[in-house]
């Protein structure tokens, strides 16, 4: 079996897992990226609509474009890129982590490095998970699979489309399947408020006349060996309005219900999960419970914009080079996701710098008010024209703000939505 | 016999667990068998779905066959496994109750398992139940344990079977409806829906839920197979509810209550419900039943949580009276009856194979046995269950160890590739040999992968590609 080692060693090579090798080699220390794909760039080389990089480049790039502006920069360093490897186990030994890599071409591999980064992303949301009854014909994929299949292996999964949940991929293909020929009948949506981005319902639905039926669950897939049709049943008041229940005929059901941080390999080396945002509960330094081990993108908690990952990413290098370089964190706070506030990452801010927080609220609201308190007191208050789930929050609290804290035991940062 | 020939000694309708166990058993003599099957691939009945119990023998009084049966066939699983490579594995089975009031039939249960000679019951106290069981809800009162219970792989077991009778010379004919059949002289002429036909001359009708349906086509005995419905939760492997055996109710009379079933393969089912339907071909899954299973498996074990499922799905059992119906036709000649295989259908199968075995000799087969009959098949090695070292050599071997497939149940590209040149070439088919598509993600990541490994290794175009045979393609345009 072949042996590697390397300062610090990056497990999945998307955005996240790129932009932060680049930390790494940008201090003169060896990392590699390991990748289970033949290519680096992760989910966003299935992307090939534009809105990718606003923030980062001041442009608007198609998915390819902007992870090859990564990839270009990794391979003018040091870097080193497993592709085609999948990592299947980690262990910690001593001082070292230890990650067991498997590829076709190097059979397995015990990779050693002294710090980690988690990187790997996350999967979709399935039709067992959010129990749809029925029957299991052909025809039922998940948006990112079928997105996959148009866009890259150049296959129409089906004619006649219902998308069930208005996520930004089901949004995306919508527009995607409308573009290839297919009808796209409707999407459908549990909830009162669409889950996806605005821009996207706009430029996704409305501009191709594809209804959106808010409020209405799929109570039924039917179809013997293909998919046949849906039944859908408005929700009025928290019931089932069984009665107005009607039936869309369609050949395919695809699914936009979520997506869920693919930790499993991070379960399994001890990590501790945080169960509102199913990633790692993170420090301050963005480092999980196991000392040397960093988590950023979509593993640690569901991004919406690629460049916000990009962002976290970074930090995430740059605070695990600072840790291999001997740094360790300071006092830390410990961070509360107060009414209306569905998770903040990280859940733990160092009073003696600025801190870069992720929140996501529970509600939708115009006119809103975050608050952020310190020890039950306000430290500061953010206006916000206009609140929702499924746009992330961020927000950047420095010194000035948490300087109580260095002096208080036990002090807790606490935010909310008013 | 002659490759290629039409002409068969025994055409066994029903390529399902009984259909397959009886195969592999006529195997063994110097007989032109067929296996007939009208899905794409063999198991894609009843035999897939189901609970994948090996029974603890208390269930049943003796004097029904499916209960002596049952025992026998019990006992022939671990020969089984070592021939042909199935998981399966003995954990042992527990019986919970969860009122004072259900001690009788507890009791009951275990006289009857005394009877039938079970090694090993035992009734249990709560605490015995607690420490066996430590899973199970503190409401427990007591119960009963069966060491020798066991869980299988039913599909797999079946795919073993066909392909370890194929080994020995029969053959297996998939797509193959049988839709009529006439009595020539001293054999039947079976013909197919697709105008296929086939000689032989006998026929055993193994066809399940229907049975009925082929039994009236040979002019045989006319009765009526329902179906009753039952409908599973899978739950992830990583849940914190996996009990370290299976977990039953106590039983009511028309069926063995929901259980909480550990999975050979580190998954955990809950179910089934039980509801008859008219439909034969009805598997859809509903709202109520579903919600039904959550409740009655949380009784049990209250850690059942409804974030870890990842699917859900339903099997037909073919009911038609309280027992087995296995005999030579009144009506018509050199014709086996094998229907109403309901629970402990799985258990008993390697019995009915003997069961039926005999029966045609009774009926005047003459039965040599082969001397090269090998009992084997050729194991194949599972990425995920080997350690970093043996994968590491395997990989020298065989690339296509190194490619991770799917990553959920960690499937290799050389798994997939065996399966297929095994002869399952649907998406399912795939499925049940290897596993990829089955676990967390339910194919969310390697359907793709899949589609073209199946392309590249069968030179299939992407319009011929389905899920489970006619009517399920994937695919439905290119750009
Ligand atoms: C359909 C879709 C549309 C989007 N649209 C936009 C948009 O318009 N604008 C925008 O800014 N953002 C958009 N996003 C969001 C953004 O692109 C993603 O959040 C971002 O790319 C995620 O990066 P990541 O590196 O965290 O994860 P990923 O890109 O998923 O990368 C994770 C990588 O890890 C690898 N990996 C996982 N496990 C292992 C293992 N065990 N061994 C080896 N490798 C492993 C995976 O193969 C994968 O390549 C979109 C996302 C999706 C899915
Ligand atoms: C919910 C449920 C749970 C169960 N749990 C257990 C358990 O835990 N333990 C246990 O021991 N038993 C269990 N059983 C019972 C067991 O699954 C069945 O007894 C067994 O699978 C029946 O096998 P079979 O081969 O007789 O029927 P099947 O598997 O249905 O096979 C019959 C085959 O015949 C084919 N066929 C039908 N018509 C034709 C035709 N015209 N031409 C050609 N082919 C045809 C079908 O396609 C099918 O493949 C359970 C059953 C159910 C439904």
């Amino acid at each position: 079996m072949k042996e590697m080692r390397f300062d610090a060693a990056v497990v999945g090579g998307g955005a996240a897992g790129m932009a932060a090798a680049l930390e790494f080699a940008a201090r003169g220390l060896t990392c590699a990226v390991i990748e289970r794909e033949e290519q680096l760039g992760g989910i966003l080389m299935q992307c090939i609509h534009n809105g990718f990089g606003l923030i980062e480049f001041n442009e608007e790039l198609s998915g390819p474009e902007f992870a090859e502006r990564f990839e270009e920069k990794v391979r003018k360093t040091a870097i080193t890129p497993l592709c085609s490897t999948t990592v299947i186990e980690m262990e910690v030994e001593g001082e070292e982590k230890v990650l067991s890599c498997v590829s076709s071409g190097l059979g397995v591999i015990r990779l050693r490095a002294k710090a980690v980064v988690l990187a790997m992303g996350c999967r979709e949301r399935n039709r067992g998970n959010i129990r749809i009854p029925g029957s299991r014909p052909a025809g039922v994929y998940t948006a990112g699979l079928a997105q996959r299949l148009v866009n890259i292996e150049g296959y129409v999964p089906g004619k006649d489309v219902v998308i069930i949940g208005s996520g930004d991929i089901g949004l995306i293909m919508a527009r995607r399947m409308s573009w290839v020929g297919c009808k796209v009948h409707a999407v459908v949506e549990i909830l009162p408020y669409p889950s996806g981005l605005t821009r996207n319902i706009v430029q996704c639905l409305n501009d191709f006349g594809i209804p959106l039926y808010l409020s209405h669950l799929t109570t039924n897939i039917y179809g013997k060996d293909r998919v046949e049709g849906v039944e859908i049943t408005p929700i009025e008041n928290g019931a089932l309005m069984l009665e107005k229940s009607f039936k869309i005929p369609c050949d395919t059901v695809l699914l936009s219900v979520g997506l869920v941080p693919e930790n499993e390999l991070s379960k399994n080396m001890g990590i501790e999960i945080n169960p509102m945002t199913n990633g790692p509960y993170v420090d301050a330094c963005l480092m999980t419970n196991i000392p040397g081990v960093f988590a950023c993108g979509n593993v640690l908690h569901v991004h919406d914009l690629v460049d916000f990952v990009v962002e976290e990413a970074r930090r995430a290098g740059a605070f695990a080079a600072e840790w291999l370089a001997g740094k360790r964190g300071g006092k830390e706070v410990r961070v509360k996701a107060g009414p209306n506030v569905r998770y903040v990452s990280p859940s733990k801010v160092a009073p003696a710098r600025d801190n870069k927080l992720y929140l996501r609220t529970l509600v939708v609201k115009n006119d809103a008010v975050l608050e952020v308190k310190l020890n039950n007191k306000i430290v500061r208050q953010v206006k916000k024209s206009h609140v929702q789930p499924s746009e992330m929050i961020t927000l950047t609290l420095g010194q000035a703000e948490l300087e109580a804290a260095a002096s208080a035991p036990d002090s807790v940062l606490e935010i909310s939505i008013q | 016999m002659k490759p290629g020939s039409d002409s068969f000694d025994v055409a066994i309708v029903g390529a399902g667990v009984s259909g397959a166990n009886i195969a592999r058993r006529l195997s063994a003599y110097e007989l032109d068998v067929v296996l007939v099957e009208k899905e794409a691939d063999v198991s894609f009945g009843t035999s897939k779905a189901n609970s994948g119990i090996v029974h603890g023998g208390f269930h049943h009084n003796k004097k029904y066959l499916k209960a002596r049966l049952e025992l026998q066939g019990a006992m022939m699983f671990d020969r089984l496994k070592a021939e042909l490579d199935f998981p399966f594995e003995r954990c042992g089975i527990v019986v919970a109750a969860m009122h004072e009031d259900e001690m009788r039939p507890i009791e009951q249960l275990y006289m009857q398992g005394v009877e039938n000679g079970v090694i090993g019951i035992e009734m249990c106290s709560r605490e015995r139940m607690l420490e066996l069981e430590p899973k199970l809800s503190e409401d427990c009162v007591g119960g009963l344990y069966a060491p020798g219970g066991g869980i299988v792989e039913p599909y797999r077991f079946v795919f073993s079977l066909v392909e370890n009778a194929q080994k020995n010379g029969v053959r297996l004919m998939t797509g193959f409806a049988v839709e009529s059949a006439k009595r020539e002289g001293e054999r039947w002429t079976v013909k197919a829906a697709d105008g296929r036909s086939i000689k032989a001359r006998y026929v055993v009708n193994a066809a399940g839920l229907f049975a009925d349906e082929v039994s009236r086509a040979f002019g045989a005995e006319d009765f009526a197979i329902h179906a009753r419905k039952g409908e599973y939760y899978l739950l992830d492997r990583m849940t914190k509810c996996k009990p370290a055996r299976v977990v039953f109710p106590v039983p009511t009379s028309v069926s063995k209550g929901m259980l909480v079933i550990p999975t050979v393969e580190g998954t955990v089912l809950i179910g089934p419900t039980a509801t008859a339907v008219q439909d034969k071909t009805d598997l859809a899954t509903t709202r109520e039943e579903l919600d039904t299973i959550l409740k009655s498996a949380r009784n049990m074990i209250p850690s059942v949580s409804e974030t870890d499922v990842i699917t859900s799905f339903a099997g037909l059992r073919p009911f038609m009276e309280e027992d087995f119906y296995i005999e030579p036709s009144k009506k018509a000649p050199a014709f086996i009856q094998v229907a109403g295989i309901q629970s402990p259908g799985l258990t008993a199968s390697p019995a009915i194979g003997e069961y039926v075995k005999d029966l045609l000799k009774k009926e005047g087969l003459k039965l040599v046995e082969k001397a090269d009959w090998d009992p084997f098949v050729r194991k194949v090695p599972r990425a995920k269950d080997l350690s970093p070292y043996e994968l590491d050599e395997l990989v020298k071997k065989d690339p296509a160890y190194g490619e991770i497939v799917c990553r959920c149940e960690r499937v290799t590209e050389a798994e997939i590739v065996e399966a297929i040149r095994r002869g399952h070439v649907t998406l399912d088919g795939i499925k049940y040999f290897t596993r990829a598509q089955m676990g967390r993600c339910q194919g969310g990541f390697c359907t793709y992968k899949i589609l073209k490994i199946i392309m590249r290794e069968t030179g299939m175009g992407w319009d011929e590609i389905t899920k489970r045979g006619e009517g399920s393609s994937v695919l439905r345009g290119e750009l």
